[in-house]
C-alpha cells in the first residue's frame, strides 16, 4: 500500500477501513539466507537495504521484544555529519545523504528536518579544533560554516551573552544537520523491508548461536532453531551480552546515557545547539518539547536508568547557556544502554566465526548513523567485503593500533 | 549511588571518578613472549557483564584512594568495596 | 457576590479575599483556593484548549494529574507555561493566561482542526507531507511547529533563585494522606528520624476532600491533630509543598519543595524552589490513588470531570463546577460524590450507574444499568445523553458530569528502578509488585488498600516493618472500611471520538486504528498515538488505552503490559534542577596568586579550564591585542619577562622508590637523573598515545617535583595514583598534588639571571656554572623565605621558574616587577607565552591532542626500550609506526603577509584539494614578532623528511588558501644556545 496525501484523504472519507497493518506478523521459516538479530533502527535498515538494494530474497529480522524498542526508540533524534577523522566523516556524510532521501525511498514520513546544528565555541583551543573539523567536513564534501560571535548573537539571541562563565566566542554550524522523528525511522524501515519480503519476527529472542567447525549455522531462539547462511548482529546496547553467546569478548562496554524532554512549548529553538563548555545539547521537537541531553553517567550499566548528579549536571549546563529555560519543566528522563567502544567509533565487520557478522559499538552516535550503518552492513553481508565508507570499522584496528579516536580519550569508553 | 568506602564509610558516588573494569589491575608482564597480544587484550577487551562487575573508582574528592567496587550493572547494587591496593597485592602485584 | 458557584464550608479562609485575573478578567477567590477552584467558584469552566484539535477544556481533576487546565502563570520574566490550575495556589494579584489558542480562549481559530479530525488521526503525518521533499522544512513543518506546543516561555532569563539541599532520614514517607500520617505517627513516636513529604500545600491527602468521620469527629480534626503532634516531635520533619520526584539508587530520592510558588514573588533572599536530595534508609510510598475516567463520545467537554475531583472541589474548596451535576459511575465511589453534593445543596440531575444493581438513593435519581453515551455544549457541558437499561434514550440537563471508573493505585515510584507492577483482578488495577526500589514499601491506597481503615492500618504496619519495631500495632482511630470492588468498565461500547488522553487528543478510535495498523505492543501504541505522552504522563489515560488494546488483541491487560514509569513524578522546573549553578557560578573560578596584582595592571584575562589567567597586559596607547603581545614577546627576548605559570600541575613525588616510579610513568628514563637536575618527561597512556608532558625535578634523592600541563593536572594525578596503588602497590612512593601550594613564575630572557640575583639570597650561586640549564634547587629568597628554583625554559630564552609558598606569590610578583625596573621587565600573558613556545617548537595541548604518539611529536626515540613504562608496549603497534606517520613540523607562509590558521589542512603543492589527498593539519599558529610573519606548528605525513617542501594550507571553512613551506619546528634559536647561556 502506497502512502500519500490522497490516500489519507480517501481513507478519512471512508472511515479508515482501508489501512492495513504496517508490517506482517509472519511465521518464521526454518532457514534464511541472512538473519539479522536486532529489530532496532540499524537492523531494520540493514534488512531494507539488503532487500531493496542488494536483492536478497530470504531475509529475517529477529527481535526479542517489539521493533524499534532499543535506542532508536529513545534518543535525542539528532542527525549530523560533523566528524573530524577520515575513518568517520565519509561514513557519516553518506548517512546524511541517505537521510535526505529517506522519505521518498521508504514512502514514509520520518520528518527529517534539516534545521541545522550548531556547536558553540568558548576558547581558542576549541576554535582551533572546530576549524580543523569544519575543514575536514568540507574536504569530505559535507557542509560546514564557521560563525563568529556577531552571527551567533543574531541567530541565537536568547543565549547567555551577559554573564556566561565561559563566554561564547563563535560556533561551527552544519546547516544540513537536524532532527528526525526517531520512532518513525524504525517503522518506515520495517514497513519497507516487510514490503520487500523480509520477515520481521517480534518477540523472538536469540538464546544462542549454533557454531560448528568455526562456522555459524544459525541461531537458537525462544521460538526454536532457525538456520541461516549468514547471521548479522545489530543489537547495540546488548552487544556484549549477545556476542558472549558466541564466546566473544568485545572492545565495548555498556554505559548508561540519560536524555530528557521538557513539557511542550511554543517554538523556542530553531535548530540543534551544543554547549561547548558544559555537558548540554538541545533541540525542540515538532510537538514542542525541548529534547536535551549531556554526558554519560560514567559507569558500566545495563539498568536503563541513571542518577540525579548527571540530571543536575545537564540542567546546569542548560541554565548556563540559555537561562530562559529555567521555568520550563523537565517532563521525563530516561536512560539507554550505550555500546561504548574503546575508541568511540563503531565496528561493522566479520567476526572470526564464518558466517557471523557484527555491527555495534555505536556509543551514543548510533541514531544519526542508522541509514549508513544499514547500508554498509547490508553491503558487508551481501558482498562479504566492507562498504567503501566503512573500511576503517574493523575489529582488528585496536590490536593494530589504528584507533579512530575523535575525542582523543584513549581506551577509556566512558570518556568518549 | 552510595559507595561504602572501607576507610571512610558511606560516601556519595559523586565524590568519585570512574575508571572501569578492575582487571586493569592485572597489567601483563611486558617481558612475556606474548606481551603484545596480552597488552592488547588487557587494554581493549572487556567481559562487560550484565550482572556483577568488579570495577575501579577513584575517590578524587576524598582521600584519593582507588577502590575496587563490586556492583551489579543491572540493579546498581553494591555488594563489596575493597582498597584497590589490597586487591593488587592479593593478585601478586608488588613493585 | 461573583462567586456564583461557591458553596458553604470547605477549607478556604473566607476572611482573606484574593483578587486575581484570568485572561485579563478580574475575579475574587480566597486563601486556600487553587486557581482552578477559584475559577470554578466564579462559574468559569473553560480553562484551556487541547493540543491537536484545540477542543475547549476545563479541569478534569483536582490535583497534579491534571491534563487539561493548564495556563501560563504570571507575567514578564516569571511567566511559567503549562502550569496546572488545579495545583496553583491562589495569591493576591495572581495573573494567568490561557494558552494554545488564537485569538482567544472562547474563539480559537485553530479549532478548525477539530472539523478535520477525521484527516488528523493517529500517525496521519507519517503517511503524507512527503512531496516535494524540500517542502517539509519550508512549508509543512513550520506550520506544524507553530500549531503544536502548549504554553510559551518568556524568553527572558529566569530571575528567581533555586537552591539545593541534602537531607538524611531513617524513614521517608511519601504522601501525607491517612496512611502516610499514620506511618509518620507510628515512626515518629518510636523516635525515628522521619521526613513526611506531600506535594499538596495542605497535608491530609484524600481526607481533605471527604466528609466522613475518623473516630468521633470529622476527618480533618484527626488530620490537624496528627499534624500538630508530628510538628511537635523533634525527630519528624514535615515537608508540605514537596513533591518526591524520583527514586534513585541506594535510597536516594529527589524532592522538589515549592518554597515561594504560593507567593507573588519569593521573599528577599529566598529561593523559589529547592531541590532536595533525600538519603533515606527506608521509604514508605503512600502516594494514594487516582480515579480513572470512563470513555464515551465527547467526554472531554468543560464540566466533565472525575467524580472525586468534583467532590474535592465541593468539600475542600466549597466550589462546584455547576449548580446541576450528573454522575456517571461503575462503582460506589461515584455515589459518594452525589451524596456529598446533594448535602451541599447542589442539584443532582441523576446518578448514571452501569451496574444493574446499583444502590438507590432517597435524595436523587439513580439510573441503574445506564450509560452516558454522548454530551452537548460547545464551550461547556449542557446536556448528557444517557442510554437507559431498557435501551431507550434520555437527556440529562447538567453543567457538570462526574465520572468514576474506579481507582488506580499510584504505583509510579515503585517502578522508577524499572520494576513492573502486577495486576490485581479484584481491583481491576495494577498494584505494586515485582522488584521495588530497595528499602521501599507501599501503604494505603497506593498499595491497593482503598478504604480509610485500610490506609491507616497499612500505614502503621509499614512503619513498624520498615523500622523493625517490636510490639503490637498502635491503636488505630476508627474509620470507614467500606468494601471496595471494582468491575472494569473502560469505555462505552460503540464510542469513537471518546477521549482517553485529553491533552494529546487521543481517542478510542485512534487506539483502534493503531491496532489495525499493527502497532499493538503497548510501547508501539504509546508512540504511534502519543497516548500518555502529555505533561500528565498518562496518569488518567494509560489504563483506558491499555484496556482497549487488550480487548482488541484478545489478551488480558497484564498480558499487554504497561509502559515504563519514569521520573520525575510531576514535571520539574529545569531551573530547580540546576540550582545556583548558572551564570558566572556555572563553574568555580580559580585565581592565580598574581591575579589581583595583574588586575591592578589592567591585564586582560582568559578562561583556561576553571582558571582565569592573564592573557596580555595592555599599556597606554595600545589599541589592539597584537601590539601588547608583540611587545611582551620582544621585551622578553630582549631583556626579561615574567609570567605566572602557577596553573601548571605540580605533583610532589617522594619515597625511596620515587625514581623507579617515575621510570614507569614516563616513557623516558629517570632512574639516573642526578639530584639537582630537571628532565623533560613524556607520559604515555597505556595505549601508547601521549598523555601529557612536563618536567620532573630531582630536589633530593627521594624527592621529585613533577609538573603537568594546566589542563591535565587532575587527570595525571589520578593516573599516577592508579599506577602507584593498583599496579605497583609495594613501591615506597607517596604522591601529593601541590598545584595550589606553590606560586610559580617563569622569569625569562637574557636578563633573567641578573633579575633573580637581586631576589635570591646571596649564598646561592646562579651562575651558568653553579646553576646550569636544567638545574634545580631548594633556595631562599628575600632573606630566608623558602623557595624552589628550576632552570627550565619554555620560551627558549635563558629562563628560570621560581616557586614560593602561594601566600607569598603576590609579594614575589610585585618584587620581581620592582627589582626588574632597571631591566625594563615586562609581565607577559598566555598569548606571549604561546607565541614564544610556538617560535621554539614546543608541543602543548593543541599538539598533545590525545591522538598523537611520541613518534608523531618527534620524540619517538625518547621511548626507552631499556625499561618498561606505561604505554611502551602498545606504542609498538604497526598502526602507530607507519612510514608515512604524521610528524611535528613548522609551517611558514611563502608570502610573509599570508595568514596561517590553526585547524587548516595541508595539501600537496599540486593536485586535488580533498580529504583523500590530505597531508596533515596545523595545530597551533601565531604571529611571530621574531620572524615578522605568522608561523605555525602542525603534523604532516612523513613530515620529518619533507622539511623545505612547498605545500598548500587550506581552510575552506574560514576561506583560506595559501602557499606555505614546511620548516623545522624550531623557528628561534634551533641550537638552543640561548637557554644554555
Amino acid at each position: 500500500m502506497r502512502y500519500s496525501g490522497f490516500k489519507v484523504i480517501k481513507e478519512a472519507l471512508t472511515g479508515h477501513k482501508g489501512w492495513k497493518s504496517t508490517w506482517r506478523d509472519p511465521e518464521q521459516q526454518s532457514h534464511y539466507d541472512i538473519i539479522i538479530i536486532g529489530g532496532g533502527g540499524h537492523g531494520l535498515a540493514t534488512a531494507h537495504y539488503l532487500a531493496k538494494v542488494y536483492g536478497e530474497k530470504k531475509v529475517a529480522v529477529l527481535e526479542k521484544g517489539w521493533i524499534g524498542g532499543g535506542n532508536v526508540g529513545r534518543n535525542t533524534t539528532i542527525i549530523r555529519s560533523n566528524y573530524l577523522l577520515d575513518g568517520n566523516e565519509p561514513f557519516y556524510e553518506i548517512s546524511l545523504k541517505l537521510w535526505e532521501g529517506l522519505e521518498q525511498d521508504l514512502n514514509y514520513n520520518a520528518m527529517v528536518s534539516q534545521r541545522g546544528i550548531m556547536n558553540l565555541i568558548h576558547s581558542d583551543a576549541q576554535r582551533d579544533a572546530f576549524v580543523r573539523r569544519g575543514n575536514a567536513m568540507m574536504l569530505n564534501g559535507a557542509d560546514a560554516e564557521y560563525l563568529d560571535l556577531d552571527q551567533i548573537k543574531k541567530e541565537y539571541p536568547f543565549l547567555n551573552f551577559d554573564d556566561a562563565r565561559f563566554p561564547i566566542k563563535g560556533g561551527l554550524a552544519q546547516r544540513r544537520g537536524g532532527t528526525v522523528r526517531h520512532d518513525a525511522v524504525a517503522w518506515g524501515y520495517a514497513r519497507s523491508a516487510d514490503g520487500n519480503g523480509v520477515d520481521i519476527i517480534q518477540n523472538c529472542e536469540v538464546t544462542g548461536f549454533r557454531i560448528e567447525n568455526g562456522k555459524c549455522l544459525g541461531v537458537e531462539t525462544s521460538r526454536g532453531f532457525i538456520g541461516a547462511t549468514k547471521v548479522g548482529c545489530a543489537v547495540a546496547g546488548s552487544s556484549g551480552r549477545l556476542m558472549a553467546k558466541a564466546n566473544m569478548r568485545l572492545p565495548i562496554e555498556s554505559h548508561v546515557l540519560q536524555a530528557f524532554v521538557s513539557e511542550g512549548l511554543k517554538p523556542v529553538l530553531p535548530g540543534v545547539i551544543t554547549f561547548g563548555a558544559g555537558h548540554f545539547y538541545v533541540s525542540q521537537s515538532d510537538k514542542g518539547g525541548l529534547v536535551f541531553g549531556g554526558d554519560l553517567d560514567g559507569y558500566n550499566s545495563y539498568a536503563q536508568r541513571g542518577n540525579l548528579p548527571v540530571v543536575e549536571d545537564v540542567c546546569e549546563g542548560g541554565m548556563a547557556i540559555m537561562p530562559m529555560i529555567g521555568r520550563a519543566r523537565l517532563l521525563r528522563m530516561w536512560g539507554g544502554i550505550m555500546d561504548m567502544s574503546m575508541d568511540g567509533s563503531p565496528i561493522i565487520d566479520r567476526t572470526h566465526i564464518d558466517g557471523l557478522y557484527f555491527n555495534g559499538g555505536w556509543c551514543y552516535g548510533g541514531f544519526k548513523a542508522t541509514p549508513a550503518s544499514g547500508f554498509a552492513f547490508a553491503h558487508l553481508l551481501a558482498k562479504d567485503e566492507p562498504h567503501e565508507t566503512a573500511t576503517a570499522y574493523r575489529f582488528d584496528r585496536f590490536e593494530k593500533g589504528r584507533m579512530i579516536d575523535e575525542k582523543g580519550m584513549g581506551n577509556q569508553p566512558n570518556l568518549h | 549511588m552510595i559507595i561504602n568506602h572501607p576507610l571512610l564509610g558511606p560516601r556519595d558516588s559523586a565524590e568519585f571518578v570512574y575508571l572501569g573494569d578492575a582487571n586493569l589491575i592485572e597489567r601483563p608482564d611486558p617481558e612475556a613472549e606474548t606481551a603484545a597480544r596480552e597488552f592488547y587484550e588487557y587494554a581493549y577487551l572487556r567481559d562487560n557483564p550484565a550482572g556483577e562487575h568488579r570495577e575501579l573508582w577513584f575517590h578524587e574528592a576524598g582521600d584519593r584512594s582507588w577502590l575496587v567496587v563490586t556492583r551489579n550493572t543491572l540493579t546498581h547494587e553494591i555488594s563489596d568495596v575493597q582498597m584497590a591496593r589490597d586487591v593488587a597485592r592479593s593478585k601478586g602485584r608488588s613493585k | 457576590m461573583n462567586q456564583i458557584n461557591r458553596l458553604k464550608g470547605g477549607q478556604i479562609d473566607r476572611t482573606q479575599t484574593l483578587n486575581f485575573t484570568f485572561d485579563g478578567k478580574t475575579y475574587q477567590g480566597h486563601s486556600g483556593d487553587t486557581l482552578a477552584s477559584a475559577l470554578l467558584a466564579n462559574g468559569v469552566r473553560l480553562m484551556g484548549r487541547s493540543f491537536k484539535y484545540h477542543r475547549p477544556r476545563g479541569p478534569l481533576t483536582a490535583g497534579s494529574e491534571e491534563p487539561n487546565a493548564m495556563v501560563e502563570l504570571r507575567t514578564g520574566a516569571r511567566q511559567e507555561p503549562n502550569t496546572r490550575a488545579t495545583t496553583a495556589e491562589l495569591f493576591e494579584g495572581l495573573s494567568a493566561q490561557s494558552q494554545n489558542r488564537w485569538p482567544s480562549l472562547k474563539f480559537d481559530a485553530m479549532a478548525i482542526n477539530d472539523r478535520f479530525s477525521n484527516f488528523l488521526t493517529a500517525g496521519f503525518y507519517y503517511k503524507t507531507f512527503m512531496w516535494p521533499a524540500a517542502f517539509w522544512e519550508k512549508i509543512y513543518e513550520p506550520i506544524i511547529r507553530k500549531a503544536a506546543g502548549l504554553g510559551s516561555l518568556s524568553m527572558q532569563a529566569d530571575p528567581d533563585a533555586y537552591d539545593k539541599g541534602f537531607r538524611h532520614c531513617d524513614l521517608l514517607i511519601i504522601g501525607a494522606g491517612p496512611s502516610g500520617l499514620m506511618a509518620a505517627l507510628t515512626a515518629g513516636r518510636a523516635g525515628a528520624e522521619v521526613i513526611l513529604a506531600d506535594e499538596d500545600f495542605a497535608m491530609g491527602g484524600r481526607l481533605n476532600s471527604e466528609t466522613f468521620a475518623i473516630d468521633d469527629a470529622s476527618a480533618d480534626v484527626w488530620v490537624q491533630a496528627s499534624i500538630a503532634e508530628l510538628a511537635a516531635l523533634p525527630n519528624v520533619r514535615l515537608m508540605p509543598r514537596t513533591t518526591v520526584i524520583g527514586a534513585f539508587d541506594h535510597g536516594i530520592y529527589g524532592a522538589l519543595e515549592r518554597v515561594s510558588d504560593h507567593l507573588a514573588e519569593p521573599a528577599p533572599g529566598k529561593p523559589r524552589q529547592i531541590l532536595w536530595r533525600i538519603y533515606a534508609a527506608k521509604t514508605i510510598l503512600a502516594a494514594g490513588a487516582t480515579e480513572r475516567p470512563i470513555a464515551f463520545e465527547n467526554n472531554d467537554r468543560p464540566g466533565i470531570m472525575l467524580a472525586s475531583a468534583i467532590r474535592s472541589y465541593a468539600n475542600r474548596w466549597a466550589a462546584t463546577p455547576a449548580q446541576r451535576v450528573a454522575i456517571f459511575t461503575n462503582n460506589d465511589d461515584g455515589h459518594r460524590t452525589a451524596a456529598d453534593l446533594h448535602a451541599a445543596g447542589v442539584k443532582i440531575a441523576a446518578v448514571v450507574d452501569t451496574r444493574t444493581d446499583a444502590p438507590r438513593s432517597h435524595g436523587y435519581e439513580v439510573l441503574q444499568g445506564a450509560q452516558v453515551i454522548d454530551s452537548k455544549g460547545r464551550l461547556g457541558l449542557t446536556f448528557a445523553g444517557v442510554k437507559l437499561a431498557d435501551g431507550s434514550m434520555r437527556t440529562l440537563e447538567c453543567g457538570a458530569l462526574g465520572v468514576s471508573g474506579g481507582w488506580n493505585p499510584n504505583v509510579h515510584m515503585t517502578c522508577h528502578q524499572r520494576g513492573r507492577p502486577t495486576w490485581d483482578d479484584s481491583l481491576a488495577a495494577f498494584v505494586p509488585g515485582g522488584a521495588l526500589p530497595p528499602g521501599m514499601t507501599v501503604a494505603g491506597a497506593a498499595s491497593g488498600n482503598l478504604s480509610t481503615h485500610g490506609a491507616l492500618q497499612t500505614g502503621a504496619q509499614a512503619a513498624k516493618a520498615a523500622l523493625g519495631l517490636k510490639g503490637r500495632l498502635p491503636k488505630l482511630p476508627s474509620a470507614e472500611d467500606a468494601p471496595v470492588s471494582q468491575t472494569p468498565f473502560w469505555y462505552v461500547e460503540g464510542c469513537s471520538r471518546a477521549w482517553l488522553d485529553q491533552q494529546n487528543d487521543v481517542t478510542v478510535k485512534d487506539v483502534k486504528l493503531s491496532h489495525q495498523e499493527g502497532f499493538r505492543s503497548v510501547e508501539h501504541l504509546k508512540r504511534y498515538t502519543t497516548l500518555g505522552m502529555a505533561t500528565d504522563q498518562g496518569k488518567t489515560s494509560n489504563m483506558g488505552g491499555l484496556a482497549i488494546m487488550a480487548e482488541l488483541a484478545g489478551k488480558s491487560i497484564p498480558e499487554v503490559g504497561t509502559t515504563i514509569f519514569r521520573p520525575p513524578y510531576t514535571p520539574t522546573a529545569i531551573g530547580a534542577m540546576a540550582g545556583r549553578i548558572k551564570g558566572m557560578d556555572f563553574h568555580p573560578t580559580r585565581l592565580t596568586p598574581s591575579h589581583y596584582w595583574a588586575k591592578e595592571r589592567g591585564a586582560v584575562f582568559v578562561e583556561v579550564g576553571n582558571w582565569l589567567r592573564a592573557q596580555w597586559f595592555p599599556i597606554a596607547g595600545e589599541t589592539h591585542w597584537r601590539q601588547s603581545v608583540d611587545r611582551e614577546v620582544a621585551a622578553t627576548r630582549a631583556s626579561v619577562g615574567v609570567c605566572d605559570c602557577t596553573t601548571l600541575g605540580k605533583i610532589d613525588v617522594q619515597g625511596t622508590d620515587a625514581a623507579q616510579f617515575l621510570n614507569k610513568i614516563y616513557c623516558n628514563g629517570f632512574a639516573k637523573l642526578a639530584v639537582g637536575k630537571v628532565r623533560y618527561g613524556l607520559m604515555l597512556r597505556e595505549d601508547g598515545i601521549a598523555m601529557d608532558d612536563g618536567t620532573a625535578a630531582r630536589l633530593e634523592d627521594d624527592h621529585f617535583v613533577v609538573t603537568t600541563t594546566t589542563a591535565n593536572a587532575a587527570k595525571v594525578y589520578q593516573h599516577m595514583e592508579f599506577v602507584r596503588q593498583c599496579l605497583f602497590p609495594d613501591m615506597d612512593v607517596q604522591l601529593i598534588s601541590t598545584t595550589e601550594a606553590w606560586a610559580q613564575y617563569a622569569v625569562a630572557g637574557p636578563n633573567s639571571r641578573a633579575l633573580l640575583q637581586k631576589i635570591v639570597d646571596p649564598e646561592f650561586d646562579l651562575s651558568n656554572e653553579g646553576f646550569p640549564f636544567m638545574a634545580c634547587a631548594n633556595i631562599n629568597v628575600s632573606g630566608g623565605l623558602r623557595a624552589r628554583l628550576f632552570r627550565i625554559s619554555f620560551s627558549g630564552e635563558m629562563a628560570f621558574e621560581i616557586a614560593v609558598p602561594a601566600r607569598y606569590g603576590d609579594a614575589l610578583m610585585r618584587k620581581l616587577m620592582t627589582e626588574g625596573e632597571e631591566f625594563n621587565v615586562v609581565p607577559y600573558g598566555t598569548e606571549a607565552l604561546g607565541v614564544m613556545r610556538i617560535e621554539k617548537g614546543h608541543a602543548a595541548g593543541n599538539e598533545l591532542n590525545g591522538t598523537t604518539s611520541a613518534l608523531n611529536l618527534g620524540m619517538g626515540r625518547m621511548v626507552s626500550k631499556a625499561k618498561d613504562s606505561i604505554g611502551s608496549k602498545l606504542s609498538e603497534r604497526e598502526g602507530l609506526n607507519e612510514t608515512d606517520a604524521l610528524n611535528l613540523v613548522g609551517i611558514k607562509p611563502l608570502d610573509a603577509g599570508d595568514k596561517v590558521t590553526a585547524g587548516g589542512h595541508l595539501m600537496n603543492a599540486d593536485g586535488p584539494v580533498d580529504a583523500k589527498h590530505d597531508q596533515g593539519y596545523v595545530t597551533s599558529a601565531a604571529f611571530s614578532p621574531s620572524l615578522g610573519s605568522m608561523i605555525g606548528l602542525g603534523f604532516v605525513k612523513n613530515g620529518s623528511d619533507r622539511v623545505g617542501e612547498k605545500m598548500r594550507l587550506v581552510s575552506p571553512v574560514t576561506d583560506l588558501n595559501v602557499d606555505v613551506e614546511i620548516v623545522s619546528a624550531h623557528f628561534v634559536d634551533p641550537e638552543g644556545g640561548r637557554q644554555r647561556a
